[in-house]
């Protein structure tokens, strides 16, 4: 096959655009996710999203314009080739569409769940322009991942041939991951170092099961592994091993990917009572420790009546976790209003089904403890919407005397988190920002310190999994070019 | 997987367990504590490294029998793995020539002690070592830091062992008779207070090294935190050694039974 014959040229891409006018394809409406029941989802951790039969991808893929400038692919982080997968699917050749996929991302069945591609990908899509609801493109790609991975047929992902260079990453989540894959395939022999007793960092201890469930995750590493992927546990750089032993050992390049450490709290009177938590306290024991399981020997606070401080996607799993944990009475209480809120749109209607209350324009000032140091209530003050801040949010501004108490036996502070300060403590010569964020170029992610890249939250501060496998992916390509030359 | 090496049994709730960890051994400090986790399902919880040997690869941790966690790891034997150990984190202690230190530890509070009297000592200082304990048969490691200390004091509630009475009683004395440049102290939390209330008072700069709940022990999840000088701080990164004098231990002692 010649080069113009591939891709949008190809014959059967020509063909399947002929088969069918716009106006038709356009007549089809958006398939829609089928979800468990809020009142049976409540009980358990399953997955709530249970994904579309190949029927709906075939008949949704056929909605796909396969445009000539297609500006799906400008908006995502990665690139993917979004129409060439999606067409793949309409011709029912699904091991192609799955194909496709991994040449940009290393976590396809992953991105499709918690990428916020109405922000991104889906944001671009033509359909916008006819005042039409987009393409599924999220759900197409994790039916393709999907599909993939439940196939018995499946040939195993092929070891390539090794050029002999190690290359070490510290931190094994979205960004690690995405990074390491793409250095395997080009040879590279890597050694992924994690601090935790888990592989997939906040994939494993942040995102709860019944978003993304650990299997998926589990089953996105052991490709990487038959890539050739050495994956290290219990093991921090920058404290069990340094960038020193590293090059000692014969590791030409370190990739730093180790995520936002610190959970920020709001130093309110009253936050360090017992009941009061970090989101990534509760989560982690929750996710990664198994807590309130008869297998764990790990406690976890389960409050009857749940305050989860913050508008953010870690929010809403905390606040529905918490549902599941047995909370009657579950809020969100944050201080600007819905429209301001960063968590995407589908996990508010998600939380809101399973009977979260949403206190927007509240704001906690002080919380109020019993005899023995737990929480009993919050005093929260009542907010307005004043002029925009530099986000262009409208910023909350008091409502002076509008201050209520309301009970609660347990509290989540879910308002962001800082740069973990480790790796950045530990190498001389790094520069690093007021934020803590280890500062790189843009293109390559190369540091201050010479074969130091970074990427994803500890660059960042606090992004999303699919801008941190980016990050991954454009440091992977510039520490190939450097190392090989 | 990190295989135990040896065990031997300080007190009936206290044991020393030599683990193997070559990497830890090697780039351990004084102050540093792990993460252990003995099996599947297991809790996360800090141990302070008590000693490490860098040539046999291995890290000596002491483990007093106080929740599931630490039952299920005294119940291990030498041949045995933990699941999990993490390290060496925290900030390792600041050891510099001062003049005279007095070191005190109280019950399993020994332990993390060991290897800061030994690093005192090495520095130049002149060590005095107070050790504390309810009775006789719960003073450990006497025979360990006795070879690092220019005196060592012991101090029992019951008089069955050395002097009668508490640890504060063991520094005040020392405190009362020759200059004291700096105190370490070691222990439950309640005994941290006391000391440093008296330190407090004589002017004696001193420092703590706090053992709160942790899950993670990277600055993760802020379980450990801790009010010092008014300001929130995190015992995994930030510490866990602080200026006593400046930590809010009501609060640390009531946060320490968040799950009891």
């Amino acid at each position: 096959m010649t080069t113009e014959q591939k891709g949008r040229n190809a014959g059967w891409r020509t063909e399947l655009r002929g088969a069918m006018s716009a106006k038709e394809r356009g007549a089809i409406p958006r398939v829609k996710m089928p979800e468990l029941d809020p009142a049976y989802r409540v009980t358990c951790n399953e997955e709530v999203n249970q994904g579309i039969s190949a029927e709906q991808a075939v008949l949704e893929a056929t909605r796909c314009m396969d445009c000539p400038d297609p500006q799906c692919v400008t908006g995502c982080p990665v690139h993917i080739d979004i129409p060439g997968f999606i067409k793949n699917i309409q011709r029912q050749d699904f091991a192609a569409a799955a194909a496709t996929l991994r040449l940009s991302s290393a976590l396809p069945a992953v991105c499709g769940r918690v990428c916020p591609q109405e922000k991104q990908c889906e944001s671009r899509c033509i359909y916008h322009k006819m005042k039409k609801e987009p393409v599924a493109i999220g759900y197409l790609e994790r039916f393709a991942a999907d599909t993939d991975r439940n196939n018995p047929c499946k040939s195993p992902a092929e070891r390539p041939q090794s050029n002999g260079i190690k290359v070490a990453v510290a931190g094994s989540g979205p960004a690690g991951l995405s990074f390491a894959g793409d250095m395997a395939r080009r040879g590279f022999e890597v050694t992924v170092f994690e601090a935790l007793h888990e592989i997939g960092g906040v994939l494993k201890y942040g995102i709860p099961e019944f978003r993304l469930p650990n299997s998926i995750v589990d089953s996105e590493i052991a490709t990487l592994e038959s890539l050739g992927v050495t994956f290290v546990k219990n093991c921090l750089v920058g404290k069990t091993i340094s960038r020193e032993n590293l090059a000692a050992d014969g590791f030409k390049g370190l990739f730093v990917a180790s995520g936002a450490g610190l959970p920020r709290f709001m130093g309110i009177p009253g936050e360090n009572l017992i009941g009061i938590m970090s989101s990534n306290e509760y989560l982690t024991r929750v996710n990664l420790m198994g807590a309130g399981r008869n297998d764990s020997d790990t406690p976890v606070t389960q409050g009857k009546t749940a305050a989860i401080i913050g508008g953010g996607n870690t929010a809403m799993d905390s606040v529905r976790t918490a549902r599941r944990m047995g909370a009657s009475r579950a809020m969100i209480v944050y201080r600007r209003s819905e429209d301001e809120m960063p968590a995407r749109a589908e996990e508010i209607k998600h939380a809101k089904e399973e009977g979260v209350e949403f206190l927007t324009l509240h704001n906690p000032v002080e919380y109020l403890g019993d005899e023995r140091g737990h929480v009993r209530a919050m005093r929260v003050q009542r907010m307005a919407l004043g002029e925009p801040d530099e986000s262009g949010r409208r910023s909350p501004v008091a409502i002076e005397g509008a201050i209520e108490e309301i009970p609660v036996d347990m509290v989540i502070v879910s308002v962001g988190v800082s740069p973990n300060p480790l790796i950045p403590n530990s190498v001389e010569g790094l520069n690093v920002s007021r934020r803590g964020t280890i500062e790189v170029d843009d293109s390559t992610m190369e540091s201050s310190v010479k074969g130091l890249y970074a990427g994803g939250d500890i660059v960042r501060g606090g992004a999303t999994v699919i801008l941190a496998m980016g990050d991954g992916k454009r440091a992977a390509q510039a520490m190939a070019q450097a190392l090989l030359g | 997987m990190f295989k135990i090496l040896e065990k031997e049994h300080f007190s009936e709730n206290v044991v020393k367990l030599i683990v193997e960890a070559p990497l830890i051994a090697r780039s351990r400090k004084p102050g540093h504590f792990v993460i252990v986790r003995a099996g599947e399902g297991g809790e996360r919880i800090p141990l302070t490294i008590a000693d490490a040997d860098r040539d046999a690869g291995t890290i000596t941790l002491v483990v007093q029998q106080i929740g599931v966690s630490t039952r299920k790891i005294c119940a291990l034997n030498p041949g045995d793995t933990l699941a999990d150990v993490a390290g060496p984190l925290g900030k390792a202690t600041h050891i510099e020539k001062v003049g005279t230190v007095v070191c005190c530890g109280g019950g399993v509070g020994v332990a993390p002690l060991l290897p800061i009297i030994k690093a005192m000592k090495q520095a130049g200082n002149r060590v005095v070592t107070v050790l504390a304990a309810r009775t006789k048969d719960l003073i450990i490691l006497e025979d360990q830091v006795t070879p690092w200390s220019d005196e060592v004091i012991i101090m029992t509630d019951d008089g069955s062992y050395g002097h009668k009475g508490l640890v504060t009683e063991g520094v005040e004395s020392v405190i009362n008779r020759e200059q004291v440049d700096l105190v370490v102290t070691i222990g439950p939390a309640v005994m941290m207070k006391f000391v440093a209330l008296m330190t407090a008072k004589h002017n004696v700069p001193t420092m703590c090294s706090l053992n709160t709940i942790m899950v993670d022990g990277t600055g993760m999840c802020g379980a450990c935190r801790v009010t010092v000088d008014g300001h929130t701080r995190f015992v995994c990164i930030d510490g866990p050694e602080f200026d006593a004098h400046k930590v809010n231990f009501d609060e640390m002692i009531m946060r320490l039974k968040a799950y009891n």
